[in-house]
């Protein structure tokens, strides 16, 4: 077993490192403060080909892998976790769906697009009433002459308004229950397809999270995702891939808030030496940087997994469910170390720790990881 | 080569519109004690159109013989004409050491005449002195972005040519009614290689005083941030007379120009007082500000390497500390 | 139009740190990186290849390890790498640096040479200079600004200490470039992934058009006598006080030193 990066994964890395250190970082509090989806830095991201990552190069993708995606979201995460979600959202839960389950049409038409950043993408799965239940859908999708007829409402939806092409879950078939589910993907600007509220959040404040509407919205009968009725195993199978990438932000936040802890408690002096120099810092950082590490590993065997096509589904929900519990854990203790400023936007760490707590919500909370993986280990 | 055949040591006194520039009378000064050490004469190389009456200027700062290449050619600096004027001046005459200002005109275009006259040269001078066993010129540079000081000798070839650093060697005191010799060069140019046309030379006038010749400096580097903090950095700098320069970050940033940078790839600076602020002081920057007199650091980090070399050293934020310093300042020179 | 940029890999010398006891350098977990100025100098071809289909080959002389650094350059967008290594090169000064460039030079089709001004290791700015007299070329330095349309000229904007000067040049031209006129672009993620399969050519000194004796050591003029650290300054008092305090620390050290 290899642990150590290959040369182009650290050239990957070096690169990452750098343009989130230089691009995204400076923006961070700002589009925080002002609750503004992050465009230029988009724009900056387009210009790399960060958003078709892990996709061959066939489809306009990078040809790279699902380690190299996992190494982006972290790195824009330690800056941004909204940034960060951004990608996420875009290249697991809308490019990898079309890859893994699209029609040979439909990855020539949307793929080169989505990978290039001309498209973003969304996913369309939660309604007010099927949250981790998402098998109660309540949009339905009817089939008129050439067109699916669509209805309902989606809420909580990443990259909404910004992104072009949405997956959207709807029942076709309410007597099947999970197997009358069906996948769409439906564009942005298709009459009858709107957007309602943008959330106010506690944390990633700079995505945009909105409520779609799907009122007699009708496309056509060719962007069915996936079989009719297999709606319900693309969403599951999304999710799976989605979570590395989320982990992978919960990762990268972290890291970010330790970081700033190192930094700050050599800075910071109490007590005439380092706060750093107490030996309470130092077991307590110790422990954190060692649950950080563990995450990492996490994250990249799955991601390993992914990309060598075995299974990776309780893989994708341990790395969900520990590097989200760590990043929850890492910021808390981050701003009791900054102390008072800590808990004040001069510093980084009370952003980062709003940002951690939706990596232990959003793609399944940390329960359905448990779940998941109570049910691989008792099937 | 026979090393006796080269004699004397040349200086190459830079003129920019008719005005010699102080580092030629640096080098000349320096020049002095080379060629007392050698027992050999200072020729300086004045080059340009319409200087031939700055010469005896060159004469009492300190140069016993002046070279005059008084051409239209010359009349700008470019780099293939003055190249050819010059390297005629060298090919005739033989010098033993030829120094140029480490300036964008001589760190042009010394590397030119030492590729065509396939001789060593030595970059960015901080020291000049002859061996005293073999009568080599010993050239001392910072390398490794100035964590290292290397001498470096030229044995075999001739002339032994160098660039020095603005601001570094001291000027002889101006010996007005000196007497020396000045001879008229008339080169024979080959316009055929004339390759580089200049359209236009734009003066911006980027700061009133070169900062290499400033008294005081209000420095600020990374953690100055941006433009708005950089503000309060003039602010003080208006209130002392001074002028602000920054460290490598600053320009890097857009912030402030290159013109106003301090150390290894800047100026360096030997001001009465240097104030660094929010500079954490990386070894490049030190080795172009460490020689001054007064150094006054503040930094929000205590483990910074420019408490090192400060004379004063605080601890804190200069977004708190520069303001009040200014206002206090102010108040001082009131009460005067 | 076909570019030839000449690059180096240099230790980040801003990561260099001296042992305050010894006074010596810890190089140790220094990275090595694409000279700055070398880097902006990629990029000023990479513009131009964009705009009007440049081809841009990349060299550099240097150890082995230099392998990683063309690498970043290809996925940045270059389109040849050339690797000039070979124990006859070592030891070269700037003269027989320039030497074993030219050399190589010759073997390739150009119109317009660039790198950097200086290399942030020797900060000689030597190097590109020297290279132009070698090749029989003219060259501009301290280049912060280029306007090209396609025709036979070139506009350069060399910046001087009072301001700029704007030069006209055809071409062939060498070019050395400041690092702060030309913001390089990040690798492309796709350059990256294929960075590793493409083709560096490694050339020795048997391949480029030189004299051997104009090479490494035997070629260079200067030599190094000595190497030292810098003694380090005697540091002064260090203060943790409010910024009231800080002022009237400053004050008063002003008044010691009459410049109050």
């Amino acid at each position: 077993m290899n642990f150590d990066l290959t040369k182009t994964e650290a050239l990957f890395l070096q690169m990452i490192r750098e343009f989130s250190d230089k691009e995204v970082a400076p923006l961070a509090a700002e589009i925080d403060e002002q609750e503004r989806f992050p465009l230029e830095t988009v724009e900056k991201m387009k210009g790399i080909g960060l958003f078709g990552i892990p996709i061959p190069v066939q489809y306009g993708g990078a040809g790279g892998t699902n380690l190299m995606y996992t190494m982006a979201v972290e790195e824009l995460s330690r800056n941004c976790a909204t940034t960060g979600v951004m990608l996420s959202a875009h290249t697991s839960l809308c490019v990898a769906p079309i890859y893994e389950h699209g029609t040979e049409e439909q990855k020539m038409k949307y793929l080169p697009k989505l990978c290039s950043g001309e498209w973003l993408g969304a996913f369309g799965l939660t309604e007010p009433n099927a949250g981790t239940d998402a098998s109660a859908q309540q949009t339905t999708a009817v089939l008129d002459g050439e067109e699916w007829v669509l209805n309902g409402n989606k809420i909580f939806i990443t990259n909404a308004g910004y992104a072009h092409v949405y997956i959207i879950f709807a029942m076709t078939d309410k007597s099947l229950g999970t197997k009358g589910i069906s996948a769409f993907i439906v564009e942005k600007d298709t009459p009858g397809f709107s957007f309602g509220k943008k959330e106010k959040k506690l944390g990633i404040r700079g995505s945009a999270t909105c409520e779609l509407i799907f009122e007699n919205c009708r496309i056509p009968k060719s962007n069915l995702l996936g079989k009719l009725g297999g709606g319900f195993g693309v969403a599951m199978k999304t999710l799976d891939g989605g979570r590395i990438g989320i982990a992978a932000q919960a990762l990268g936040i972290a890291q970010g808030a330790m970081d700033e802890t190192v930094k700050y408690t050599k800075e910071r002096k109490q007590f005439g030496k380092s706060i750093s120099a107490f030996q309470n810092t130092q077991f307590q950082m110790a422990d954190l940087e060692t649950k950080v590490q563990a995450a990492r590993l996490l994250v990249r065997s799955a991601a390993f997994k992914k990309d060598a096509k075995v299974p990776y589904s309780a893989d994708a929900a341990m790395a969900k469910l520990f590097a989200a519990e760590t990043a929850m854990e890492v910021t808390t203790k981050a701003v009791q170390f900054h102390g008072g400023y800590g808990y004040t936007r001069e510093y980084p760490v009370e952003r980062m720790m709003r940002d951690a707590k939706i990596t232990e919500i959003y793609e399944g909370t940390s329960e359905v990881q448990r779940m998941v993986i109570a049910g691989k280990l008792f099937k | 080569m026979d090393k006796t055949l080269y004699k004397d040591v040349y200086v190459f006194a830079e003129q920019r519109e008719g005005v010699v520039q102080p580092v030629a009378l640096e080098l000349l000064g320096k020049a002095r004690d080379l060629a007392a050490a050698l027992g050999e004469k200072v020729v300086a190389i004045l080059a340009g159109s319409g200087i031939e009456h700055k010469a005896q200027s060159l004469i009492e700062a300190g140069a016993d013989k002046v070279i005059v290449i008084d051409e239209p050619e010359l009349k700008e600096y470019l780099t293939e004409q003055y190249s050819q004027a010059v390297s005629q001046v060298i090919n005739a005459n033989r010098p033993n050491i030829v120094l140029f200002g480490a300036t964008t005109i001589g760190r042009d275009l010394a590397p030119k005449l030492a590729a065509r006259l396939c001789t060593g040269l030595t970059a960015d001078c901080t020291k000049l002195e002859i061996s005293e066993e073999t009568k080599d010129l010993m050239m001392t540079r910072p390398a490794f972005g100035g964590n290292l000081m290397a001498t470096i000798m030229s044995p075999e070839t001739r002339p032994q040519m160098s660039t020095v650093r603005p601001g570094v060697m001291q000027k002889a005191a101006a010996e007005p009614g000196r007497k020396g010799e000045t001879e008229r060069f008339r080169p024979v140019f080959d316009p055929s290689k004339f390759k580089v046309r200049l359209l236009e030379n734009v003066k911006i006038n980027k700061g009133a005083v070169d900062i290499s010749e400033a008294r005081i400096l209000v420095s600020g580097g990374r953690g100055v941030g941006c433009k708005e903090g950089f503000e309060k950095l003039r602010a003080l700098a208006d209130t002392l007379d001074a002028e602000v320069s920054s460290s490598r970050s600053m320009v890097d940033a857009g912030i402030i120009d290159h013109d106003r940078q301090v150390g290894q790839t800047g100026k360096t600076v030997r001001p009465d007082v240097y104030f660094a602020l929010g500079i954490s002081g990386a070894i490049q920057h030190l080795a172009g500000m460490e020689e001054s007199d007064l150094i006054i650091a503040v930094n929000k980090d205590k483990s910074a390497p420019i408490f090192k070399v400060a004379d004063l050293g605080i601890v804190g934020d200069l977004n708190k500390i520069v303001p009040l310093l200014t206002e206090r300042l102010k108040k001082e020179r009131t009460q005067k | 139009m076909n570019i030839v940029v000449c690059i180096k890999q240099v230790p980040d010398t801003t990561e260099i740190k001296i042992n305050p006891v010894t006074g010596t350098l810890i190089r140790d977990g220094v990275p090595s990186i694409m000279n700055p100025d070398d880097k902006g100098g990629l990029e000023l071809a990479l513009r131009l290849k964009d705009s009007f289909g440049a081809n841009v080959t990349v060299i550099t002389m240097g150890p082995p390890q230099a392998d990683d650094m063309l690498r970043e350059a290809l996925a940045m967008g270059a389109d040849r790498a050339i690797l000039l290594t070979d124990k006859r090169f070592a030891g070269a000064d700037t003269l027989a640096t320039s030497n074993a460039l030219a050399g190589a030079l010759r073997m390739l089709d150009y119109d317009i040479i660039i790198t950097g001004r200086q290399a942030i290791d020797g900060d000689t700015a030597q190097v590109g200079p020297e290279m132009s007299e070698h090749l029989g070329l003219p060259h501009i330095s301290y280049v912060a600004g280029l306007e090209y349309d396609g025709g036979k000229t070139l506009r350069v904007k060399k910046e001087t200490e009072e301001g700029y000067m704007l030069l006209e040049t055809g071409m062939p031209i060498l070019l050395t470039v400041l690092a702060s006129a030309f913001k390089p672009r990040y690798m492309s993620v796709r350059g990256i992934v294929e960075a590793y399969g493409r083709e560096v050519e490694i050339w020795t000194a048997d391949k480029i058009d030189v004299d051997e004796s104009k090479l490494g050591l035997k070629g260079s003029p200067t030599k190094v006598f000595k190497a030292f650290a810098k003694g380090l300054k005697q540091a002064g008092e260090v203060y943790e006080v409010t910024p009231e305090e800080a002022v009237d620390l400053i004050v008063s050290k002003l008044k010691e030193k009459y410049i109050l």
